[in-house]
């Protein structure tokens, strides 16, 4: 990801050119429906994902027998299990989001506002611990503590929290440069009130650009160990976990695993068309624009 | 040059030990130890298998010794497989997954590149969008999505590729190869095609670029013999997260192809809680992503003249 | 002069940007000869157009630009070719210098392969003569180390040996025009002096037509023998040098000459300023576009826009209100 600061433009203005961008706007809109299915579609879906039906194992999905999704080898309702294991990828991506997004912001805004010898000795840990393989030490962490989702979402947030550090020190540095800030440190405001009341606030856009880049990351790393049977247990659910089962049953059971990616992808894909927007929208002097402007 | 080797690979050595010194504390706060599973053991024999692995001395000379041990290659007994070393695995896997990741890595080079660079060329038309929107879609959906999918495709419904990456007899041959190989590459192709794109838009828009144009030098030319080098710059940058991705990556596309490489030995090993297999690779490809900067940092001094001194 | 024709011929050039009914038009009616062995200079402002002609003329206009008028070459049209045209008239006919050598050079190949490649591009020519005349030709911009010149990267040699640099490459197709787009801006003042030195001897001994793009007069003064005055996108005066500083015709050529350290003033004395300030290109006003910084200005300068008048045979102003001292 790229580390330049964002020019820090009017909200009304970014939100306009948002509007503008057809793409972003419909991922917008799918997400929604993807948030409001897995909100309450559990509710509608008159099978619930735990109950089995004996008489219907590994069926295809049909209008008819009640099974909108079909079913898995188990008997239970696929439509229910990928509405349920929705819950748990996208609770797991916001929370995990907001624990990396929350370190990522006051480790980098820390180490950009106080420069100098703290910030190179914070930037140096950082440039230090990229070059681990995260996912793996994630990997590592759930094979000797078990695999409590708590255990899971604070994992995966640890590991995303550098790209955001980075790109959040690059804009504290050149927020600490602007004049309000001169005069808040010339009538004696301490460091920490500086933080909080001017450099923070400054920060928003920036910082939900890279959360929303952040969520798919996330809820992709706990996918990915949902499907090496690392992730949450039994009887929880997630779509990555959905993915494995469907993996294994996909000759006698395709719909096992397309439909459970089909969802996964496009939630990934609108996350990042998303992203890409907003970055667009609050950034429009990159020289990479795609829209011509 | 050589200078700058040393000093790179000095300034690794951080990184190498924290990760190191990681997995030895995760290993020793696994309570129980090793042979806690197994049914109860005389108190002189446990003794005694306790001295063999060194585990009675102290938490220092452990660690001293775990260091001098990994400088030797040897990361310890498999717990799954206890007639072999953590090191004996891993070099059993590595022809594979070199196999593998090798192809992977080249395909995404030979594929991403031009279609970046294409892209530039074309900013802002329905090429450039089109190629920048299948990228996305390449990059979104998570390789082990792809990769039964393209199982489920050209292996069981059209038949025309082998669904196993290892056939009996034969071995890994190349049409086992094509499936894996592609599932892997896709994201990298991708993200690679993406970068490629932005950083040659921004060349293009340097001041040399236009005087190259006004000495009278064609577009094409221009495009390949100026434009590219410096606008492959962020790629070469791209090489070190890309290794380590390809690593990641090839768990998943292993596993389910059945290839024997090193990502399937880990992926069963954190299934069986094999603690030294697990700790084993991770030490492993830290080193490997480490090495894989340096490169990348030697790279980048080969293209840019201006980095060569000091 | 020669006397023979114009080496290159430009009437009527205008560039504009934008859409149509809201256009910013950096040039707005240029006319002028150039011929084979003189320096003309092109004396402006920012924004007043005269870089937007160097692009021009090389037919370097962004897309989004809109290009009038007539360009004519040895004769030859330059107003309908495509991108294949240009570049056979880039480089081997029309050649440009611009300001900044730094960014002129491409930093990651050396002098030599940079060179190496305009004589194949151009010549043909590979091997050892490649190398003899790009030796050759470094030594003539005045880069008398050429063997190790060649070996170097741009980033290793100081500014003014990247001009020269710069220089040779734009001369090895051997075009007959040389643009130069304000070539010494970014140079200290000895190394201008030489840069400057060496792009009249090209003029004189080679015979190329050099348009000298410029905002500082002691430049003009020292190298140009005929001068173009331009503002707002238009042309106010032009003339021969030393009829210019004996005696401009227009109140802004007066006014430039005026406040031009060293030209005219005494050391000592406040230097004078020309009011106001250069609008951006396309925000002219109506009328003549320098009249809301005119000391001489009437009511009609704010409503029509004088037209060139020849003031003597090679002299020619554009103004309503010359003066009678002028």
């Amino acid at each position: 990801m790229s580390t330049t600061p964002v020019a820090v433009t009017h909200w009304r203005a970014a939100l306009a050119r948002l509007a503008e961008n057809r793409a972003a706007m419909a991922a917008a809109v799918v997400l929604v429906l993807v948030c409001l299915a897995v909100l309450v579609g559990p509710w509608l879906v008159s099978a619930t994902s735990q109950a089995v039906d004996w008489d219907q194992i590994s069926t295809p999905p049909s209008l008819h027998n009640g099974h909108l999704l079909g079913t898995d080898a188990n008997g239970r309702d696929l439509l229910a299990r990928m509405l349920m294991g929705g819950r748990i990828s996208l609770a797991v991506g916001l929370l995990a989001t907001l624990v990396s997004v929350l370190i990522g912001v006051i480790y980098g805004a820390t180490a950009g506002y106080l420069g100098g010898r703290v910030d190179q000795l914070m930037m140096r840990a950082v440039d230090v611990l990229y070059a681990l393989p995260f996912l793996f030490l994630v990997i590592l962490l759930t094979v000797y503590f078990g695999r409590h989702i708590m255990l899971i979402f604070l994992a995966i947030g640890a590991i995303n929290w550098l790209d955001m550090s980075r790109i959040v020190r690059g804009q504290a540095m050149s927020l600490k440069r602007q004049e309000f800030v001169l005069a808040a440190q010339a009538t004696g405001v301490s460091s920490a009130g500086i933080l909080l009341r001017h450099i923070l606030p400054n920060l928003t856009g920036i910082v939900v650009v890279y959360a929303t880049l952040t969520v798919p990351q996330v809820i992709l790393a706990e996918s990915f160990l949902s499907f090496l049977g690392l992730g949450v247990q039994e009887p929880l659910t997630s779509w990555g976990s959905l993915i494995s089962e469907g993996a294994r049953e996909m000759e006698n059971a395709p719909w096992m695993l397309v439909y459970p990616g089909l969802v996964l992808g496009l939630t990934l894909l609108c996350l990042n068309f998303l992203g890409d927007g907003l970055r667009d929208a609050l950034d429009p002097m990159r020289d990479d624009r795609r829209d011509g402007t | 040059m050589p200078g700058l080797i040393f000093k790179r690979f000095l300034s690794a050595i951080p990184t190498l030990l924290v990760l190191v010194t990681a997995a030895f504390f995760l290993m020793r706060a696994v309570p129980g130890g090793p042979f806690a599973g197994e049914r109860n053991l005389p108190p002189q024999v446990e003794q005694n298998l306790l001295a063999a692995y060194h585990l009675d001395e102290s938490l220092g000379r452990q660690y001293l010794r775990y260091l001098v041990n990994l400088c030797k290659g040897d990361l310890g007994p498999s717990f799954q497989y206890p007639d072999y070393d953590v090191a004996e695995l891993i070099a059993a896997g590595l022809p594979y997954s070199l196999q593998l990741g090798g192809l992977a890595f080249l395909l995404a080079l030979a594929l991403g590149i031009p279609a970046g660079v294409v892209a530039a060329r074309r900013a802002n038309t329905w090429v450039d969008a089109s190629i920048m929107g299948v990228s996305l879609v390449g990059i979104s959906v998570p390789n082990f999505v792809v990769a039964p999918l393209l199982v489920l495709v050209f292996a069981i419904y059209l038949d025309w590729l082998p669904a196993m990456a290892v056939e009996a007899g034969s071995g890994m041959g190349l049409r086992n190869m094509v499936l894996p190989v592609i599932a892997l590459a896709l994201p990298q192709i991708a993200y690679i095609a993406r970068i490629t794109r932005s950083s040659m838009l921004e060349v293009l828009s340097a001041g040399f670029i236009t005087m190259a144009r006004a000495r009278g030098l064609s577009s094409r030319r221009v495009l390949w013999g100026h434009a590219l080098r410096p606008a492959l710059l962020p790629v070469v940058s791209y090489v070190g997260p890309a290794a380590a991705a390809l690593l990641t990556g090839s768990v998943v596309v292993e596993t389910i192809f059945g290839i024997p490489g090193i990502g399937r030995y880990f992926v069963q090993g954190a299934v069986n809680r094999d603690y030294t297999l697990v700790m084993g690779v991770v030490v492993f490809y830290g080193v490997l992503v480490i090495a894989f900067n340096l490169v990348v940092d030697i790279g980048y001094r080969l293209i840019d003249p201006r980095l060569r001194r000091a | 002069m020669s006397a023979t024709g114009p080496v290159l011929q430009v009437t009527g050039l205008q560039v504009s940007y934008g859409p149509v009914h809201r256009s910013t038009d950096a040039v707005r009616g240029l006319d002028f000869e150039l011929y084979a062995g003189e320096v003309l200079a092109v004396v402006g402002e920012s924004g007043s157009g005269k870089s937007q002609t160097a692009l021009a003329l090389l037919g370097l206009l962004g897309p989004g630009a809109r290009r009038r008028g007539r360009m004519l070459l040895e004769g030859k049209s330059l107003d309908e070719l495509d991108e294949a045209g240009w570049t056979r008239v880039r480089g081997r006919r029309i050649g440009l210098v611009s300001q900044d050598p730094g960014q002129a050079l491409n930093p990651y190949l050396s002098i030599g392969k940079q060179m190496l490649e305009m004589l194949r591009w151009h010549q043909g020519l590979g091997g050892v003569k490649a190398r003899e005349q790009a030796e050759s030709m470094l030594r003539a911009v005045g880069l008398t180390d050429a063997p190790s010149v060649l070996g170097k990267y741009p980033h290793e040699l100081s500014g003014g040996m990247q001009q020269r640099a710069v220089m040779a490459l734009a001369l090895l197709g051997e075009p007959v025009v040389l643009v130069a787009d304000e070539p010494t801006t970014a140079l200290d003042v000895t190394t201008q002096s030489q840069v400057l030195a060496l792009i009249a001897s090209l003029a004189r001994q080679s015979g190329t037509a050099v348009l000298l793009i410029t905002h500082d007069l002691a430049v003009v003064r020292g190298v140009a023998d005929r001068v173009l005055v331009m503002y707002g996108g238009r042309v106010l005066e032009q003339g021969r040098t030393d009829e210019l500083f004996a005696a401009a015709g227009h109140p802004y050529t007066a006014g430039l000459i005026a406040c031009a350290p060293g030209l005219t003033s005494t050391p000592g004395s406040l230097l004078p300023s020309l009011q106001g300030q250069a609008p951006g290109a396309g925000d002219w006003p109506q009328g003549c576009p320098f009249h809301p910084r005119c000391p001489r200005r009437l009511e009609k300068c704010a409503t029509s826009m004088p037209v060139l008048e020849q003031i003597s045979t090679t002299h020619w102003r554009a103004c309503f209100n010359p003066g009678s001292d002028l």
